[in-house]
């Protein structure tokens, strides 16, 4: 006899809902906090908010164990024990500021560039980088240039923005998406979402990438490519099209530079183009056989000319890119890909760019004053971050692939590739870069920028770098994110010249954020003969007991995401869509309590209040107090120029301003109210071809986008990339140093180039003969998965991933363990075996591997027994070539980390563990964990 | 022993595409999120931070690589909880009648206050998807969200297990698989929907949709170029073929 007992349907969910963003990567995505007694209970997606719709991946949904890490900070920290041992006296809140104060007021009023202050996984960068040039120093970046600015540049020059935070596939209407080198993130939820939506569809989904997990697993078709040499695989598929005549060129000759004249005679003027007498480049016009502006009324170009000594940028391309070199028959071995696939690759993404058309039946008028009746579009969509970015020819990689979708005439139609406000943006739209410290004084502009020749590097009057980090100098003159993996590097070897104060936010620098890690360590405690350290202080802000919080002096405890204040604002990087304009907000949903303990502040709020105490201009008021109460007074009152503000929703003293307005004292309120986000859509006619579109441009001006409009065309041919390959050559007046003027020629190439990635030019390939790699787990984000009890379980160590061939060639079984070497290191791990690979590569998971004693972890934890870093294989400096210089593992353009041209050689080894190195525990400054967990937050 | 009702009005399930699923993990954590906080005792963890952390997890999701004979490896992703079967054999194994299957839609639970943690049920289960409660002492399972399903307190949209409102990639869907007019019924009829291990005769509600077969790429042809347009061999092969299209626009 069946029976079953009553049961309760409707149990009460929570007390309240209460929506704000993650920060459980980068993707930021909205959260309904359900909340029951105070205290948080449940987390999920926020069906309203543009970026996930609702849906929330694993990290995002775990973000109540990050909440409740054991791992937490509770108090500032003052270093009683050496530095790297995690001892540490708790401090208050006055006795942290006020010694961080005693540090940096002197340095202000006598060297300020001896204060670094660089941030990490920073989702306020236009705050810090505003706070850093108030205080003076030129030393200041967030992370980007070990991340993926090799694709942002890329994407700035060439088309005036790149992927993810820049723009997106028409999800809505593509039909094919190409997805080249994408680990599993980057960005997280809306790629899934988007995969989702086209398989719904029934369109197809091609991979690019040497290895076939994650999005490649449910790839339609995976081309399981040679690490380094994608940009080789996309100038041999833009060879077939350009061969096949399958190229847009109506498209090319209305929006990009392809009929530009271009100065192909030797002498300082080659790589230019031809310029009227207002500095506007010119084409040939068809009507007269004569020179004209590219912009002059009713101008014909003819994009195969040559004119006396001039020819089009597409006929060079033409010149170049037939050449039998590029030939799928002369790449395929390179590549890992057999010719006839190449070719079938290019003859879809032909077939669907050119035959497959979508229309839009919605009018639209260009910058020209033309009426178009329709929104034509080739649905061809293609999406890239890190994987091809992290290389030592990265920036051409990721040129060679702006480039091909612009040829297919893909960027900015329908179905292709799609902008997101506040992009497109060109070079010029962006500032320069500064860097020109006053004893004093604020800096003279911003950081970070966009140089448009060699007068923009950071170079004091005799060559020398203004820059710890070398930015913006002629070993990477387009380093538009700074390069922080090198800051610890050079500031221990005093070149350019020695720091007084390291102060880092939020990266993981000791460790999983740090080529060479164990090295790094090193420079971190290394002492002078007078028994000071080489860098003298170490300020850290962190909300967790990180591995780089033992090498800090002081730290200044941050909270986590659900108790603090942030904007995810368009002066930063932004969360808009395609269609609409977005941004958001960050709220304490629960107060920071640390009961016991001095307890933990919110990062920003910090900084406001020692910029008080510094006296830094902006930050303090008229009768001496501090300007902002807090990060929050600051999203509301700050203006970065009059009526624009970190915020672009509810503006003005009515709140009706949009983008613009007056700061609006309740404009937090309204956020919260609106579930933590702002939205303004697009209007439908400036839904595409944005850098053309007057409409658009007109509605980016009304909302305080852009200040006037600037409709641009796209560079296939960058000119700012000649001017440094002429300076090379000696023309002008600024040089590069003799050693660097032939790199600068070879890869400062105005049209893209595949070149071999450096390090594997240095050594010997038989010695070494595999490629190695990481990619980030869907489920893990950088080193911070690992304190939290739920994802730990999924990722709680991570073997050495090799193919059939090489588990074959070195008879590994289950359960073996490896040394897997390079040229600078050698490092024992576990391995498995995997087919989906490219066959002589070999992979891991990114920042599983910890060290003993951090994040509250037992000191037996997998993390550190099995786990390992591959960073330990890595230098940041290629290896010695014997000419005395230090060549930065880095690419040459914009000096992007080259994590992934990493060769190594794998044998096996005795059984058992642990990893090696096996670095000493550090000592925790909270603690370690409970045994057990069973969160049950209501009754 | 325990006995199954004869018949259930409904037949709620899931159908979970293995042709989308990216093995992201977020279904197994919103599901540990929402089952830890609601039905029952919390789904805990042992030795959360240290060497060997075990917790309770209601939905799994395991990786298989798969090498067919004319094409390169792949690899699945593999989502799995319980298949709510109609033919449940850890509902007849229940000495305590703590396991049965609800009459009114098929779902089948865990009376967990009857539960006596004797393990007979995830023995009998061939599909290895109940798991022991170490610290509660009591067997977990998925129950398909009852507490959401039915919620009057929860917005309608989101009366539907947390696995499905949460999965990025849409690869989870609910619905009456009794009901051969409901969408979810419908996917499985187009998509080829399938019953997992229907040998062990449990009669699954649960299915599966195949991945779509992979690495088709049609060959091009010899020439691609004339396909489409005369070939266009070299730079001057090019400028023709500018000069023609020109004439064209």
């Amino acid at each position: 006899m069946h029976r079953q007992p009553a049961l309760e349907l409707s149990p009460p969910v929570s007390d309240e809902v209460r929506k704000t963003t993650c920060y459980m990567c980068a993707c930021r995505c909205g959260i309904n906090v359900h909340m029951k007694g105070g205290k948080v209970a449940y987390i999920e997606g926020n069906r309203e908010h543009p970026v996930n719709r609702g849906v929330l991946c694993a990290k995002g949904s775990a973000g109540i164990m990050q909440h409740l890490s054991p791992a937490r900070l509770r108090a500032p920290l003052k270093r009683v024990g050496p530095r790297g041992s995690g001892e540490f006296r708790e401090i208050t809140w006055d006795e942290a500021l006020e010694l961080a104060v005693s540090w940096l007021k002197p340095l202000r009023e006598k060297a300020p560039e001896k204060l670094a202050f660089f941030t990490g996984r920073d989702q306020s960068q236009s705050f810090t980088g505003w706070w850093a040039q108030a205080y003076g120093t030129p030393n200041w970046a967030a992370h980007g240039g070990f991340c993926s600015v090799n694709m942002a540049a890329a994407g700035i020059y060439t088309m005036g923005g790149a992927f993810w935070e820049f723009g997106q596939p028409d999800w809505e209407r593509t039909k094919l998406f190409m997805l080249f080198g994408v680990a599993e993130d980057h960005d997280s939820n809306p790629i899934k979402m988007g995969i989702g939506r086209l398989k719904a569809r029934g369109a197809r989904v091609i991979g690019v990438n040497p290895v076939r997990s994650g999005y490649n697993a449910v790839a339609d078709d995976w081309f399981g490519i040679t690490p380094g040499t994608d940009g080789l695989l996309i100038l041999s598929l833009i060879h077939v099209l350009m061969g096949a005549g399958r190229i847009d060129l109506d498209y090319l000759i209305r929006y990009t530079n392809a009929p530009f004249l271009v100065q192909t005679g030797e002498g300082a003027e080659k790589g230019l183009f031809l310029r009227d007498g207002t500095g506007t480049p010119m084409v040939l016009d068809r009507r007269s056989g004569e020179p004209a502006p590219w912009n002059a009324p009713g101008v014909q170009p003819d994009p195969g000319a040559e004119w006396q000594g001039h020819e089009t940028v597409l006929r060079l391309m033409g010149a170049r890119y037939l050449s039998p070199e590029y030939a799928p028959e002369a790449v395929a071995e390179r590549c890992g890909i057999p010719a006839p696939r190449i070719r079938a690759l290019a003859a879809e993404l032909a077939r669907v760019a050119f035959e497959e058309e979508i229309t839009i039946e919605r009018p639209w008028t260009d910058f020209r004053g033309q009426r178009h009746e329709r929104m034509t579009g080739r649905p061809v969509a293609f999406h890239a971050m890190r994987g091809i970015a992290a290389h030592s020819n990265g920036f051409q990689t990721c040129r060679a692939l702006h480039v091909l979708q612009i040829l297919l005439g893909s960027v900015e139609v329908p179905g292709g590739f799609r902008f997101k406000p506040p992009y497109p943006k060109p070079p010029e739209g962006h500032p320069r870069p500064h860097g020109s410290a006053t004893p004093g004084q604020p800096l003279d502009g911003p950081h970070l920028g966009y140089p448009l020749g060699p007068e923009h590097l950071l170079l004091h009057d005799d060559g020398s770098p203004k820059r710890i980090d070398k930015a913006f100098t002629w070993e990477n003159p387009l380093s538009a994110h700074g390069m922080m993996h090198m800051v610890i590097s050079n500031a221990h070897a005093g070149d350019p010249y020695r720091i007084d104060t390291l102060f880092l936010y939020m990266a993981n620098m000791a460790w999983n954020s740090s080529m060479n890690t164990s090295a790094v360590m090193e420079m971190l405690t290394d002492q002078d003969d007078s028994g000071e350290y080489v860098i003298p202080h170490i300020i850290y802000s962190d909300a967790y007991s990180s591995e780089m919080v033992a090498y800090a002096d002081l730290v200044l405890p941050d909270t986590t995401y659900l108790e603090r204040h942030d904007c995810i604002s368009l002066l930063d990087r932004p969360i808009c869509e395609a269609e609409a304009l977005a941004d958001s907000i960050r709220w304490p949903v629960v107060k920071p309590e640390r009961p016991g303990h001095e307890g933990v502040r919110p990062f920003q709020s910090v900084l406001l209040d020692l910029g008080h105490r510094l006296g830094l201009p902006g930050m303090v008021a008229d009768d001496g107090g501090p300007k902002f109460r807090d990060y929050a007074d600051y999203i509301v009152s700050h203006e970065r120029r009059p009526g624009v503000g970190p915020l672009a929703g509810w503006r003005g003293a009515d709140g009706s301003g949009k983008g613009r307005g007056a700061p609006n004292p309740a404009q937090l309120e309204r956020y919260i109210e609106n579930g933590g986000f702002f939205i303004d859509h697009i209007p439908e006619e400036a839904q595409f071809f944005k850098p053309w579109n007057a409409a658009y441009q007109d509605w980016a001006v009304e909302r305080g986008l852009y200040d006037a409009p600037q409709p641009y065309l796209f560079n296939l041919w960058v000119e700012p990339l000649a001017k440094f390959q002429r300076a090379a050559e000696g023309h002008g007046r600024q040089q590069p140093p003799e050693h660097l003027r032939e790199r600068i020629i070879e890869t400062l190439d105005p049209l893209p180039i595949w070149y071999p990635p450096f390090e594997q030019s240095r050594i010997d390939p038989a010695e070494y003969p595999l490629h190695a790699l990481t990619q980030r787990p869907m489920a893990m984000y950088h080193s911070w998965g690992s304190q939290n009890a739920w994802l730990r379980q999924i990722h709680g160590h991570n073997p050495l991933y090799v193919s059939k061939q090489v588990w074959l060639e070195h008879g590994f079984a289950e359960g073996d363990w490896a040394w897997l070497t390079s040229p600078h290191g050698r490092i024992k791990l576990p391995v498995a075996r995997m087919d989906a690979l490219n066959p002589r590569t070999v992979w891991t998971w990114n920042a599983i591997g910890k060290r003993r004693g951090a994040w509250a972890l037992g000191e037996d934890a997998p993390e550190a027994e099995k786990g390992f870093l591959l960073n330990h294989l890595i230098h940041e400096l290629l290896p010695q070539s014997g000419d005395g210089h230090r060549w930065a593992n880095s690419d040459p353009v914009t000096g992007q980390a080259a994590w992934f041209d990493l060769r190594v050689k794998i044998e096996k080894a005795p059984p058992g563990g642990p990893s090696e190195p096996a670095h000493a525990p550090q000592q925790s400054p909270v603690g370690r964990g409970p045994q057990s967990v069973a969160q049950k937050t209501g009754g | 022993m325990t006995s199954l009702p004869e018949r259930t009005d409904r037949k709620l399930g899931l159908v979970i595409d293995l042709d989308t699923c990216v093995g992201c993990h977020a279904c197994v954590i919103s599901c540990k999120g929402w089952n830890t906080e609601n039905y029952g005792a919390p789904l805990s963890d042992t030795d959360a931070y240290g060497a060997a952390p075990e917790g309770t997890f209601l939905n799994r999701i395991h990786s298989f690589e798969v090498t067919p004979p004319d094409a390169p490896p792949m690899v699945v992703h593999f989502p799995k909880s319980c298949l709510h079967c109609e033919d449940a054999p850890c509902v007849t194994v229940c000495p305590t009648g703590a396991s049965y299957k609800r009459a009114e839609d098929g779902i089948v639970l865990v009376n967990e206050s009857d539960c006596i943690g004797c393990g007979l049920c995830a023995w009998a289960c061939p599909y290895g998807a109940r798991e022991m409660d170490a610290l509660a002492g009591v067997m977990k399972k998925c129950t398909l969200c009852v507490d959401r399903i039915y919620n009057d307190n929860l917005p309608e949209e989101d009366r539907e297990p947390a696995c499905v409102r949460t999965c990025p990639a849409g690869a989870r869907h609910f619905g009456d698989l009794g009901d051969p007019e409901s969408a979810v019924s419908q996917l499985v009829t187009e998509r080829g929907g399938f019953d997992l291990m229907p040998e062990q005769g449990t009669k699954p509600v649960n299915k599966y949709l195949p991945p779509r077969p992979r690495d088709r790429l049609p060959e091009p042809p010899a020439n691609l170029a004339a396909l489409c347009e005369p070939s266009t061999e070299g730079l001057g092969g090019f400028l023709g073929w500018i000069d023609r299209t020109l004439e064209k626009l």
